[in-house]
């Protein structure tokens, strides 16, 4: 329950961050999710990347909308503000939030209802105008909180657990995504960690609209068999094209890799990404490329996982609006009234 | 020609201009009204426009009142009637002893006229054929070449015309002769062919003084700037879209950093309404100042959010300009028909603050001074405009500014105090005044941070569903209420200086026509107490004033008398005490329809009973 307190007590040798901090410092409330919930092992891997790359927490905001997925914003973050919004549109909330203060880290989580059902089209739109965050969607393909309905991302002739077989089209949010113009795209398997830390972390730095897909399975209403996002499902037709290793630009750390097999991405940041391919032609700076692999393997049942594409150049919301470097909601009368003399200069031309 | 004497009248009529839609006739109509006040005379304009870019009606209307009259009066003393479809329409709403002015070079059937009113023609397509080759000319010359034929028939001042087309075309001195040239065309072919003047005259006058001729869109954008609006996120809607296109043309002026040249401002269209009004509450949640610009409709798209803002007690503003409903209703004509909606926008128990101006120049205070109520009170303010307000140009008393005023901030926890250890709760009512404090993200690495949600939670943010902290929450949310009561502008009382049993209470952009029909009201022997609302939630004089007369009237631009439901609805009034006088046809509400309305209640209640008879 999120009204029991978490102990804040520790073991004294807890291992600390670049700034100080333990895990525990990144952790929330107690998850009120089921137990074994793919989303709670995400909720595991915000907060370890958070701790890794030593982020100041009360730096982040971290947005939702409605669903389990956007409950978990609670479970992680403690120090941060958090808003849980409206259904759907964590997009535009998000976005606002952006524009008010370009120095936050922008944290969206959401799930597949509220992004690939009601808040498609929000999605879409924060996309396609580079909003400089790490938007999240904890896929199950399931209404959760309404017990079983399917959403837009279940796969077409999937099973629900009261036996109802999907006639609709999936939407591969990850297509959508390199389509609206994301530039970085991901997707992982909640159950993998050493895959996804390393893609959150990728993201967070990334400066501009960065998208991870995570294939969560609910334990509750889509894990047996019949389903495509169940557990033994996913490991089954999971196609990795690559496993992440992330250098933060801020702390160099010498990483061994065997240049055959892996790819460097370099962020504007600094930070470089390196990319241990599993399928060596491919090539994570190529968003056509990036779409044909990912349809060529969809037609195979196969789910493409890894970082699938990434603009190492990337530019954001306020670099298109060409907003003043300090944050919006900083700027006082001096800044944003024009004052009387301007004023009577204004009336002046009304005559 | 005329079987009725014609009008004979000096700096007092209506001239009504029907065209086609996109057919260049704002900018030379506009230059006619703004001629007439270069010459030291009032006028309110007014645009009566279709939902289309090109082809169907449109008309403008200008009165011209050296009494300063600038609500809509009713009735037509000269059409100038540019449009063949609307003929017949056109002409029957001339007044009788009216004129008609038309383009003479088809031959009309004399059935085509009134015996009552005198025609005048100008063959404009002849002359236009002759002088000009190039139709897209032809089409614009002929509009600036009636201006000049009326500058003859109504004896105005060449010269203010001449100055206003040179100050149009400052720098470009081609298209300054090329109109004036089309202007002279028109204005010798009348003085030479046509009597001139005719009976209705501008004499210049000297009415005017310093005041500002406006639209309502602008002067809000412009508050919004002068308010420290820095997210502006909008969807495109008739009649709100060019409040937004105004903030952003002020912003390209008033907001760039003089040395970076970049922008202190981000104006976002939105993919739809609801998006908008997200990114508005995001902003606002992350202590910027942040508006949306819309109408019913989008109103309607925005609610959930605004529930929301409510509930999570997000400063956020909103201008409804205000048109015809329900659903697209008549998107191009002007109605005050969201009251109920606004003061109630949202599922569960929700109120809202709502402000009511008057004119151009209240929709600018009012513009800037939402920023602040927004901060002060944390919670949606809806600035109500319509579209007669919004739209039209309207001569208002210049725009002020005291350079000493700061932005009231509202109660917003800084880092220092959290450090100097002050107590937060987001929802702890610290000063008994309903409004709690509340932190800016990313202000302090261990305190101040809180999770915002819609559901219910205890006085520190801690989700519950339990019933005691929600009904505590909601208590305080009422008391906030409470003392919006006294932040809001007041309301303006105008008491009869004899005594009267009977008031009016309006609000809005009625209040031009509601001030002529006093005035006509009071010559005939009938007193009002006159209140002009201009916010909600009431001020308590409202209920006052409500108390020390036996009747009052509501006066409101739509059908189900909203403000007088709202006031019977929060104020407990007795409803048969508040008489509606109701005016929702999409046109502007005229005086002469008060003073009627008012008038022929006030008689009816003076009627005496039968003394019984005593046998």
């Amino acid at each position: 329950m999120t009204y029991i307190a978490k102990p804040k007590f520790h073991h004294p040798s807890l291992p600390k961050n670049a700034l100080g901090y333990t895990h525990r410092d990144y952790e929330g409330k107690v998850s009120t999710l089921c137990a074994g919930c793919g989303h709670d092992s995400i909720t595991a891997s915000v907060i370890e990347a958070c701790y890794e790359l030593a982020i100041e927490p009360h730096r982040v905001a971290k947005i939702s909308g409605i669903g389990c997925s956007s409950k978990t914003t609670d479970y992680f973050l403690n120090a941060s503000h958090g808003f849980n919004s409206v259904h759907g549109r964590m997009p535009s909330v998000l976005t606002g939030a952006n524009l008010a203060n370009r120095d936050l880290i922008y944290l969206g989580v959401s799930g597949d209802g509220d992004s690939a059902s009601i808040g498609f089209g929000q999605f879409a739109h924060s996309m396609r105008r580079g909003v400089n965050m790490t938007y999240i969607v904890e896929n199950n393909g399931v209404y959760g909180l309404t017990k079983g309905q399917f959403s837009a991302t279940a796969d077409r002739g999937s099973k629900s657990k009261r036996g109802l077989t999907n006639n609709d089209n999936a939407i591969d949010m990850v297509a959508m995504a390199l389509q609206l113009g994301a530039t970085y795209v991901a997707r992982a398997f909640s159950g993998d960690k050493t895959q996804l830390v390393p893609l959150i972390k990728g993201a967070i730095e990334h400066q501009g609209a960065a998208f991870i897909d995570v294939i969560s399975p609910c334990v509750a209403f889509n894990n047996h068999a019949g389903s495509t996002k169940s557990f033994d499902y996913v490991r089954e037709h999971n196609e990795a094209v690559n496993r992440l290793d992330f250098i933060s630009g801020r702390a160099p750390i010498h990483v061994d890799y065997d240049p055959g097999t892996t790819q460097v991405v370099e962020q504007h940041d600094g930070s470089r990404l390196v990319l241990k391919k599993v399928s060596a032609d491919y090539d994570a700076n190529d968003r056509l490329g990036a779409m044909n692999f990912l349809g060529h393997h969809a037609s195979k049942g196969q789910i493409v996982t890894g970082l699938i594409y990434v603009d190492s150049e990337p530019e954001d919301l306020h670099t298109h609006f060409n907003t003043v470097d300090k944050p919006l909601n900083a700027l006082s009368e001096k800044e944003l009234c024009p004052g009387s003399a301007t004023l009577e200069k204004i009336n002046a031309a009304l005559r | 020609m005329s079987n009725k004497t014609p009008i004979s009248s000096v700096n007092d009529f209506v001239v009504r201009f029907a065209n086609v839609n996109g057919s260049g006739s704002a900018s030379a109509n506009e230059l006619f009204a703004r001629s007439v006040l270069r010459m030291g005379v009032p006028v309110s304009p007014r645009n009566i426009f279709p939902s289309n870019i090109q082809g169907l009606p449109t008309w403008y209307e200008v009165r011209i009142t050296e009494a300063g009259h600038l609500g809509a009066r009713g009735g037509v003393d000269l059409m100038v009637a540019m449009n063949p479809q609307t003929w017949d329409k056109d002409l029957a709403m001339i007044e009788p002893g009216g004129y008609l002015f038309y383009d003479s070079t088809k031959p009309m059937p004399s059935s085509k006229f009134r015996p009552d009113i005198t025609v005048i023609g100008v063959p404009l397509t002849a002359i236009c054929n002759r002088e000009y080759t190039d139709p897209r000319q032809r089409q614009l010359f002929k509009n600036i070449m009636y201006v000049g034929a009326l500058s003859a028939l109504l004896d105005m001042d060449v010269k203010a015309i001449e100055q206003l087309i040179s100050e149009q075309f400052k720098g470009k001195e081609k298209l300054f002769d090329a109109n004036k040239n089309a202007l002279h065309l028109g204005r010798d072919w009348a003085l030479l062919n046509l009597e001139c003047p005719i009976g209705l005259r501008v004499q210049r006058a000297d009415k005017v003084g310093d005041r500002i001729f406006m639209e309502g869109n602008s002067a809000a954008a412009l508050g919004a700037v002068y308010g420290g609006a820095t997210v502006c996120a909008w969807y495109p809607i008739t009649p709100s879209s060019s409040l937004a296109d105004a903030f952003t043309s002020y912003c390209r002026r008033l907001r760039v950093d003089p040395e970076t040249k970049k922008m202190n401002v981000a104006i976002v269209q939105g993919e739809d309404e609801l998006a908008s009004m997200g990114i508005v509450v995001g902003a606002a949640w992350n202590g910027a100042r942040a508006f949306t610009a819309t109408s019913g409709p989008g109103v309607s798209l925005m609610t959930e959010f605004l529930g929301l803002a409510y509930f999570a007690e997000i400063p956020a503003v909103l201008f409804n300009v205000q048109r015809a409903g329900p659903s697209t209703g008549m998107p191009t004509r002007t109605q005050q028909c969201d009251v109920i909606s606004c003061a109630y926008a949202s599922h569960g128990d929700t109120k809202h603050v709502l402000l009511f101006p008057e004119d151009p120049r209240e929709a600018f205070e009012f513009g800037a001074l939402s920023f602040d109520l927004a901060d002060r009170l944390q919670t949606p303010i809806f600035v109500m405009l319509d579209l007669d307000i919004g739209m039209n140009h309207r001569l208002c008393r210049p725009l002020t500014w005291d350079d000493s005023r700061k932005y009231d901030r509202g109660k917003v926890m800084t880092a220092e105090m959290l450090d100097a250890g002050k107590e937060f709760g987001r929802y702890l009512d610290v000063d008994g005044d309903g409004i709690p404090y509340r932190t800016y993200p990313g202000t302090h690495p261990t305190k101040g941070a809180y999770f915002t949600r819609g559901t219910s939670r205890d006085r520190y943010a801690r989700y519950t569903e339990e019933g005691a902290p929600y009904a505590d929450n909601m208590q305080r949310l009422l008391r906030k209420f409470e003392t919006a009561k006294d932040l809001v502008p007041r309301p303006l009382i105008a008491n009869s200086d004899k005594p009267t049993r009977y008031g009016v209470i309006y609000y809005g952009s009625t209040a031009p026509a509601m001030d002529e029909a006093n005035q006509a009201l009071k010559t005939a022997g009938k007193n009002l107490d006159l209140l002009r609302v201009r916010a909600f939630p009431f001020h308590h004089t409202v209920e006052d004033f409500i108390a020390d007369h036996d009747f009052v009237f509501v006066v409101e631009q739509n059908r189900d008398a909203q403000l007088r439901s709202l006031i019977v609805n929060e104020c407990g009034i007795d409803p048969a005490r508040l008489v509606p006088i109701l005016h929702y046809d999409g046109t502007p509400i005229t005086a002469r329809f008060i003073a009627k309305s008012i008038g022929e209640r006030l008689d009816a209640l003076k009627v005496t009973p039968l003394r019984k008879v005593v046998s």
